[in-house]
């Protein structure tokens, strides 16, 4: 599982036919007569344009990507850039104006009412930002909630109920009602309801906003935990840089309704597809997200740095700090194949640690 | 028969609440349940005695004791300074202005003040003054049709009872809400008074203020006022505090005083509030206006009930339509006054619809919120600017005064004139009508008379005849028993006292009997209200389309009087028990459907979505869903249900509802039986006390 998430880390894009969620030219236009917009040249207007000639409004833009199995998938943007509109569009709570959605071999966009729900009941389950838990239910109840929809047992519901609990760090708190219990804790039991019913994808919507900044960060990590232990592919919603670079193996960033960039963190830090991605990275440590990859220069000399053990390229550069500030020269770097592809010495790590003290706000 | 209702809901910590009380919730069901087999058992075995009845013609010593105490106040009333003194000035003071205003306004002869053309001509100008233009057209066309159907001397009337009795509402009620809005303890005081005024069915308080005030246009007046009266004094209240925080703290912050603060702040904001109070405040006096019909007051209520004691569907119908238009009518001008008053362009989110009245506790409606936001934008178009509407209005004065001059001058001006030979519009006049009506009516009874007769005998057959056997057929002491363990298991110790209290009321009026079968109808028909309003309210909460199509039908039926109810009602199922609880149904039904859509409509979108996402089916989510979390508006609309339908149900007792109504209206027929009236008021406003205790008890335990 651990070698899974690791893997992937470093898969780019992978065809559809194996990728766990495929999206393909996805639109969502919100208006009177959105359908017949399609194809028009208004659509190349930019949001405002439209909104005051027609009074449509674009949601999402044109979106494709590709998930892989087993992958952390962060879509991440400011309020307004449509990133809650693709989540909803991605199981159809939204129905999407073009474009296909394939979710585990299956085209989502072509199903019938009867055929979603079962999708719904059995593949695809979602963490909402506002929990949507239901108050007169206990916790337990509220686990089992889908698998009483798509009609199991009472007893079979039940225990797999009590195991998600016991995931989800719950356990003695089955038999209390939602109102009893803090935010955190109340988000455990929607991340539990989404576990119950043993989904191929877990979709999250801004899943942690709600909550206080010491709670998330648990909860960040229990998703990290979680997804080590049962190994889901996941899509995850935020608008929160930091939480998108800790959580995801790849990061969309999207703005208006358009994807911006997509690509590992270090990618997106490293290589910013334009200022707007840029600004927004600024205040990022890099030295947790660069790996020696973006640091390292090619080696001078065919023997530089042979004198010292060789790191891999996939290493952050606040790891490999220590081994090269107490190497007495440049360190030699490897891709995994152990060719040599870089060196790097004192002067590359502190231009990326020094940079990062001059901008204080950096600290967040 | 002074209580207090303020809502004494137990409040325990927030955090051990909810468990124990859900843990129970099952519980209490199995014990209902034993309670219920129990009382079978008991029915069983125990029928037919001890059962308490009491013929129609019999009375008890209470009710001859209550006879004395009448022919003493009578006596009394000719010197005692209270009954003489106060009382009397009072109601001779309200019988001679109301006779002025009846002599010179509604009755026919010439040389009064008025004429129909003036008095026409007058309220039309008003209307345009205070309403605006389609106000104005209706005022017209409404009282021309009262004119044509001969029904202009009581329609106006109805009106003068009607008018007065808002004028003396405003003139007390107001500074009294506003009283009430700036000092805690008046508040604390007044509520608990105004909290016992709605409880109690108006029929139960006809007897004892006709026997203070004697029968008349005093006692409809005095009636109407303790109907009319709470609604807008607290509405007045929650305008008044209602307006915003940090709007009261601005003008805080520049130091105004008290005073400043009422008349430049919160009276102005309040000022869309306090109109609508008035406009239901109307509503409600219109209503009982026409109820006081019963104690000799003057209007369309007298030819009703002559219609509907002689079972004349046709008759009934023509003065009914009259109520009905003279309700429209007030309604759509006092909302279209409240709409002109608020600044054009700043429309605030309705806190009442115009309608909700009948006034049980208060419930200000809610909206949805798209139909504020439309109503906002379309309903606002004026033709004038204030001021050249003001100089329209002048220059109108003067031939409205040359008019109203000579319609004291000629007879045609001044007696409406017969039009029967007419063309057209003699088809319009009474006789014709009704007839017209009564066609209409038995050709809509013959065609659906196999459904209509087919629902009755399956209602009565299935609940109505099994329930009211189960609860008047037994020992007094079995029933007690029961109602006093349901209390107890629904809401409690304290509703458990309450109920015993008002059972010993009940028993001591000698109409245990009687009260039980008034009670088995209010039952039976809170079921089918509750089971139309979970329908239709569920509908309208899920779809806004729904919501389009039947909320105006609902705001139609509220704005109608309750009376008035009675002449379909009769017309569909004759005279029978069924009637009265069909009258009943109508009435409560619009209530409840209003909470419950407002309660299923209230479920936060956020839970919806989450529960659409784990791919539930419409079925599932009504049933898993929303139903049980709009439980608190379910319980509430019970609780309205229940006491809209108890006060309607014994209205029906005129059309063969029997039992506590039947009694009423028997004390004001046969003197000798006045006492009894007088007691089965007391009984039914004994259950009305305990059906509100128990249901709201419950609410506070369930309706979380």
């Amino acid at each position: 599982m651990t070698d899974l998430a690791v893997s992937s880390r470093t898969t780019s894009a992978t065809d559809a036919t194996s990728a766990a969620l495929s999206v393909r030219g996805l639109w969502k236009v919100f208006g009177p007569n959105a359908d017949k917009l399609l194809g028009t040249p208004d659509l190349e207007l930019s949001r405002q344009e439209l909104q005051a000639k027609s009074g449509h409004v674009i949601g999402v833009r044109d979106v494709s990507f590709d998930v892989a199995p087993g992958e952390v998938f962060v879509v991440m943007g400011l309020s307004g850039s449509g990133k809650s509109t693709l989540v909803r569009l991605l199981t159809r709570l939204i129905e999407p104006t073009a474009g296909t959605v394939v979710l585990d071999g299956e085209d989502l966009t072509g199903m019938g009412e009867d055929q979603l729900r079962e999708i719904r009941r059995r593949k695809v389950s979602m963490v909402f930002q506002h929990f949507g838990l239901l108050p007169h239910r206990k916790v337990i109840d509220n686990i089992a909630f889908g698998l009483e929809i798509r009609g199991e047992e009472k007893s079979g519901r039940r225990s797999r109920a009590q195991e998600m609990v016991d995931l989800v760090g719950l356990t003695g708190y089955e038999l209390n009602y939602p109102d009893q219990l803090s935010g955190g804790m109340q988000q455990r039991v929607g991340l539990a309801r989404a576990l119950a019913g043993d989904p191929a994808v877990l979709m999250f919507d801004e899943p942690f906003s709600a909550l206080d900044p010491l709670i998330r960060r648990d909860m960040q990590k229990e998703v990290i935990r979680l997804h080590h232990e049962v190994g889901k592919t996941m899509v995850f919603i935020t608008h929160d840089l930091d939480e998108a670079l800790k959580l995801g193996d790849r990061i969309l960033i999207m703005r208006d309704g358009e994807i911006v960039q997509v690509g590992a963190p270090d990618e997106i830090i490293g290589a910013p597809a334009d200022d707007y991605v840029r600004d927004f990275t600024a205040e990022v440590p890099k030295s947790h997200v660069l790996t020696l990859r973006w640091v390292m220069r090619p080696p001078g000399s065919a023997d530089e740095g042979a004198g010292a053990p060789a790191l891999p390229d996939t290493t952050v550069v606040r790891e490999a700090a220590r081994a090269v500030l107490a190497a007495d020269g440049p360190v030699r770097v490897v891709d995994a194949s152990g060719a040599v592809v870089g060196v790097v010495d004192d002067e590359d790590i502190l231009r990326v640690v020094v940079v990062e003290q001059r901008a204080p706000a950096g600290a967040r | 028969m002074t209580t207090t209702l303020e809502p004494a809901r137990p409040a325990p910590t927030k955090e051990a609440q909810p468990v124990a009380e859900r843990a129970t919730s099952r519980r209490t069901g199995r014990k209902l349940l034993a309670v219920l087999a129990l009382w079978v058992l008991a029915w069983a075995t125990l029928r037919g005695r001890q059962t308490l009845e009491l013929a129609n013609a019999d009375t008890t010593g209470l009710h001859d004791w209550f006879n004395d105490v009448r022919d003493r106040v009578q006596l009394l009333g000719q010197d005692n300074w209270f009954f003489h003194g106060v009382l009397g000035t009072i109601a001779s003071g309200l019988d001679t202005f109301v006779g002025v205003l009846q002599e010179h306004l509604s009755s026919v002869t010439p040389g009064d003040w008025l004429g129909w053309f003036g008095v026409l001509l007058l309220a039309a100008w008003v209307t345009y003054a205070l309403a605006g233009l389609r106000s104005t057209l209706l005022v017209t066309v409404v009282l021309l049709f009262l004119g044509l159907a001969g029904l202009w001397t009581d329609g106006i009337d109805t009106l003068i009872v009607t008018i007065v009795a808002v004028v003396i509402c405003m003139v007390v009620g107001l500074p009294l809400g506003i009283a009430m809005s700036r000092s805690r303890r008046t508040s604390a005081v007044v509520t608990p008074v105004l909290d016992a005024m709605q409880t109690m069915p108006s029929f139960a308080y006809l007897t004892p203020i006709a026997l203070f005030f004697g029968i008349g246009p005093a006692c409809a007046i005095v009636l109407t006022l303790v109907y009319a009266l709470p609604p807008l004094v607290r509405i007045t209240e929650h305008g008044l505090n209602s307006v915003a925080e940090n709007t009261v703290e601005a003008g805080r912050s520049l130091g105004v005083t008290k005073g400043q603060l009422l008349r430049q702040v919160q009276l102005p904001m309040a000022k869309r509030t306090i109109v609508v109070g008035i406009n239901q405040c109307t509503m409600a006096a219109l209503s009982m206006a026409t109820i006081a019909a019963l104690v000799n007051g003057p209007g369309l209520g007298k030819p009703v009930i002559a219609a509907l004691q002689t079972l004349n569907v046709g008759a009934a119908a023509v003065a009914g339509l009259g109520i009905v238009l003279i309700a429209i009518m007030l309604d759509r001008t006092t909302t279209a006054a409240s709409e002109r008053s608020s600044p054009a362009g700043q429309r605030v989110a309705a806190v009442g619809s115009p309608g909700i009245f009948g006034g049980r506790t208060l419930v200000l409606e809610k909206l949805p919120r798209w139909a504020t936001e439309e109503g906002g934008r379309g309903t606002d178009r004026r033709f004038l600017t204030p001021s050249g509407r003001r100089l329209v209005l002048a220059v109108l004065l003067l031939p409205v005064l040359v008019g109203a001059y000579y319609s004291t001058r000629y007879l045609q001006l001044s007696q409406f004139p017969d039009l029967s030979g007419v063309p057209v519009l003699g088809e319009l006049t009474a006789g014709p009508l009704g007839g017209h009506i009564n066609d209409l009516t038995n050709a809509v009874v013959d065609a659906i008379s196999g459904v209509t007769n087919g629902f009755k005998d399956l209602v009565t057959a299935v609940m109505l005849n099994p329930l009211q056997s189960l609860m008047s057929d037994l020992p007094w002491w079995v029933m007690a028993l029961v109602l006093l363990a349901v209390a107890f298991l629904l809401g409690g110790w304290r509703p458990a006292v309450v109920t015993l209290v008002c059972e010993a009321v009940v028993l001591g009026t000698g109409l245990w009997y009687d009260a039980m079968v008034t009670l088995t109808m209010t039952l039976v028909a809170t079921v089918i209200v509750m089971l139309v309003a979970v329908v239709l309210g569920v509908a309208m909460g899920r779809g806004r389309r729904a919501d389009t199509v039947i909320r105006p039908f609902l705001d139609g039926f509220q704005t109608i009087p309750a009376f008035v109810y009675l002449v379909p009602a009769l017309a569909l199922f004759a005279a029978t028990r069924f009637t009265a609880i069909m009258a009943a149904v109508a009435y409560a039904v619009p209530i409840a459907t209003k909470l419950v859509a407002d309660g299923v409509r209230g479920v936060s979108p956020a839970t919806v979505e989450a529960a659409r996402s784990t791919g539930i089916t419409r079925w599932q989510m009504i049933s898993k869903v929303q139903l049980p979390m709009a439980r608190e508006a379910l319980v509430l609309a019970t609780n309205q249900g229940l006491l809209y339908v108890l006060s309607m149900v014994v209205i029906g007792g005129m059309v063969g509802g029997g039992s506590l109504g039947y009694l009423i209206v028997q004390g004001f027929v046969q003197g000798q039986l006045f006492g009894k009236g007088l007691a089965a008021g007391i009984a039914i406003t004994a259950l009305g006390i305990m059906l509100d205790r128990i249901a709201r008890h419950a609410a506070a335990r369930f309706g979380r």
